[in-house]
């Protein structure tokens, strides 16, 4: 335990700031009051992996470790859909994929937005469109948001998590009717 | 003409590893299995080709695994209405899944009992091969619902439990069916293919010069490997072999990718262990080498890194001393939170005899790489058959005996420390000269293999040029094609809540297996 203790010490806090885009003088405190006002709560976000190589998941991962520390802005992943108020699509929506995320997005309650993550999901990436693939997540549900990279970089996402809320704040009908 | 070029080559094939080529029919086929079961060696890949427009014929393709090389079997089999070949499920128990792949991709069928779409979840039509010369790679067609008939386990009490394709956390897609009595697990069957996008069918639009950018997105956390085997088939090809410094930054970044994922997987398991300490701190570590990679190879990812002849960037000039760092820094701190994970009694206690694997299924189910490192299988390519810089190296396979997840635990934590040497012996003794050279259209009609130990096991690249640099086939073959099957085994007897723990602890890719 002490052991436990002492790493914990000699680690230290290592969150850093975050910039948004749209605001880029809020810091993490800023951000957290901003998605309070927005939502009354945190941030509740489902991940979907619609063919994705597993790049845009471990960059999504990424932004649990402490540098990043999404949590700490009030921003969580939830294990059902009928938890989240936004989806984070990855992959080219593969046609395995299709019908599961279709469901998923039904499964969510209304209002909800959706970002689809890295290339594929953007526009398919270099799968494409093909008998196997359906060449980005706008083909299959509404897109909100959008980050391309292969794969984004974690902060990266999160200032499209970050944009996407903005937007939808600032703009109640936004989010997406189907 | 084809057949008399590929005689003339005397059973060599161009690859990185020592690989023998042979032919057989359809009662050799079986019998070249045979021989190598009797002889402790395991099957590596399979995978068919569609080659009506050139000779009206089929071909099937089983690489084994044997002591001291790679042997590639060809059969030829004639394109009637019903094409078949002799099914070896019987002999290598990890091959019937396989052979389902090759039937819903090309329509050859193995004469096996299970006939059950693996690839195709009725995306496409089941009178549609997609892998067929005369398919068009373009088609689409709207899902429809098929059903897929799992095995129902009966009796008093029995429950099943589905999960998946989408499942709880940020983890890829496949489906679980658990046949349960109370929390005990009786029998789980595995569904996958929900991350199949066509890769191979995508290989065949590209030019031989672009495959490895395809190649390396096969499976993102392996990006480096499957790069590098792609180049090292087309290398081994065109006979133009990587530069020595190019071949050094490759195993650099192949060793950093087996750093960043086991740095990865061991904070994993402690969280799946309820110790949510250690997720943080190798979370953390992870980041720093990512950062590192970013600050030395230009991207936290290497997806773009290696390219046929060589490597894309070269070093900064102050990346020796940077890297060297570091690794004393991580060594360190990876030191200190080994041992606190070996003095937690409670991990422990999740760790030890949680999904066993024994040595002899391990054995006779073709385990590869670090899950059999785990249950004593001393095989490490790296080891075993060396390519440049490795056979430079003096390396051994780090095993453990116990077979659970303690022992797959345990690999991964000495394979970050041997990689650690690794690294540091390749920058001491860094070559001079280009990190790549230039390397030509091959000559159409080549077949070579690339094969290069990635940190989750072989990933083998089996690519086929066509005419004016392009790609007429490539197949490619990740370990988990091999291990997915084991994990229905370590979870028999095992109870529910563990099967995350056991789970994370092979850490097996979908996308590389799904294509």
């Amino acid at each position: 335990m002490l052991k436990t203790i002492s790493q914990m010490i000699r680690s230290g806090i290592l969150t850093e700031k975050i910039e948004s885009r749209p605001d880029p003088a809020s810091d993490s405190k800023e951000l957290q009051q901003k998605i309070w006002r927005l939502l009354g709560r945190a941030l509740s976000i489902r991940h979907v992996d619609a063919g994705s190589c597993n790049g845009c998941e471990l960059e999504i991962q990424a932004l649990n470790n402490p540098y990043y520390n999404l949590e700490g802005v009030g921003i969580r992943f939830v294990a059902s859909p009928r938890h989240a108020d936004m989806l984070l699509v990855t992959g080219p929506v593969s046609v395995n994929m299709e019908e599961a995320l279709r469901r998923t997005y039904d499964a969510v309650p209304e209002p909800k937005l959706v970002v689809a993550v890295g290339d594929c999901g953007a526009c398919g990436g270099i799968f494409g469109k093909s008998y196997a693939s359906r060449g980005g997540v706008s083909e299959v549900v509404p897109v909100n948001g959008t980050v391309s990279g292969c794969p984004p970089s974690p902060r990266a996402i999160l200032e499209t998590i970050l944009e996407t809320i903005c937007a939808a704040g600032s703009q109640p009908d936004a989010t997406h009717e189907r | 003409m084809i057949a008399e070029s590929i005689k003339e080559a005397a059973n060599v094939l161009p690859s990185n590893v020592p690989c023998r080529h042979f032919k057989v029919d359809a009662e050799g086929w079986r019998q070249f299995g045979e021989g190598v079961r009797s002889k402790r060696g395991n099957l590596l890949s399979l995978w068919g080709t569609d080659d009506r427009d050139r000779d009206a014929r089929y071909r099937v393709y089983a690489a084994y695994l044997e002591a001291k090389s790679v042997s590639v079997v060809e059969h030829e089999i004639d394109a009637g209405t019903t094409p078949a070949y002799p099914s070896i499920a019987e002999i290598f128990p990890s091959a019937p899944r396989m052979e389902r792949a090759i039937f819903d991709l090309l329509g050859i069928k193995s004469m096996q009992a299970d006939y059950r779409g693996w690839l195709r979840h009725a995306g496409w039509p089941n009178e549609v091969f997609p892998l067929r010369r005369d398919f068009d790679a373009k088609s689409q067609y709207s899902v429809i619902s098929e059903p897929y008939p799992f095995v129902q386990v009966e009796g008093d009490g029995v429950h099943e439990i589905p999960v998946g394709p989408v499942h709880a956390g940020t983890i890829e897609p496949g489906h679980f069916r658990f046949s349960v009595v109370g929390e005990k697990v009786l029998r789980l069957e595995e569904r996958l293919g929900y991350n199949h996008k066509g890769i191979a069918k995508r290989f065949e639009q590209l030019p031989q010069r672009r495959g490895h950018s395809l190649a390396a997105r096969i499976s993102g956390d392996s990006a480096v490997t499957y790069s590098w085997a792609y180049c090292a088939a087309l290398e081994a090809i065109t006979r133009t072999p990587c530069p020595r410094l190019g071949a050094h930054l490759r195993a650099l970044a192949l060793e950093h990718e087996r750093m960043a994922n086991h740095l990865g997987d061991l904070g994993a398991l402690g969280n799946d262990a309820g110790f949510a300490f250690g997720l943080t701190h190798f979370s953390r570590l992870k980041e720093d080498l990512l950062r590192t990679n970013q600050a030395i190879f230009g991207a936290r990812y290497l997806m773009d890194f290696i390219v046929p002849g060589g490597v894309a960037t070269e070093l900064p000039e102050d990346a020796l001393q940077s890297l060297l760092g570091q690794y004393a820094a991580l060594e360190h701190e990876v030191l200190s939170l080994r041992n606190i994970y070996d003095n937690h009694a409670g991990i422990q206690d999740r760790f030890r005899e949680a999904g066993v694997l024994s040595n002899e299924l391990a054995t006779n189910l073709d385990a590869m790489g670090l899950a059999a490192r785990a249950s004593s299988i001393e095989r490490d390519l790296r080891v075993n058959l060396p390519w440049y810089p490795y056979n430079n190296l003096e390396l051994k396979a780090v095993t453990q005996a116990a077979g659970d997840v303690a022992a797959r635990v345990n690999v991964r934590f000495d394979e970050v420390f041997a990689s650690m040497d690794i690294c540091r012996t390749l920058l001491e003794h860094l070559p001079d000269g280009p990190v790549r050279c230039a390397v030509p259209d091959a000559k159409p009609d080549q077949l070579g293999l690339g094969i290069i130990e990635g940190w989750r096991g072989p990933v083998l690249i089996a690519l086929e040029t066509g005419a004016d640099g392009s790609i007429r086939r490539c197949h490619a073959h990740d370990p988990s094609w091999q291990n997915w099957p084991l994990l229905e085994y370590a979870i028999l007897g095992n109870i529910v809540p563990d099967f995350p723990l056991i789970n994370k602890s092979f850490n097996l890719s979908y996308s590389g297996h799904d294509g």
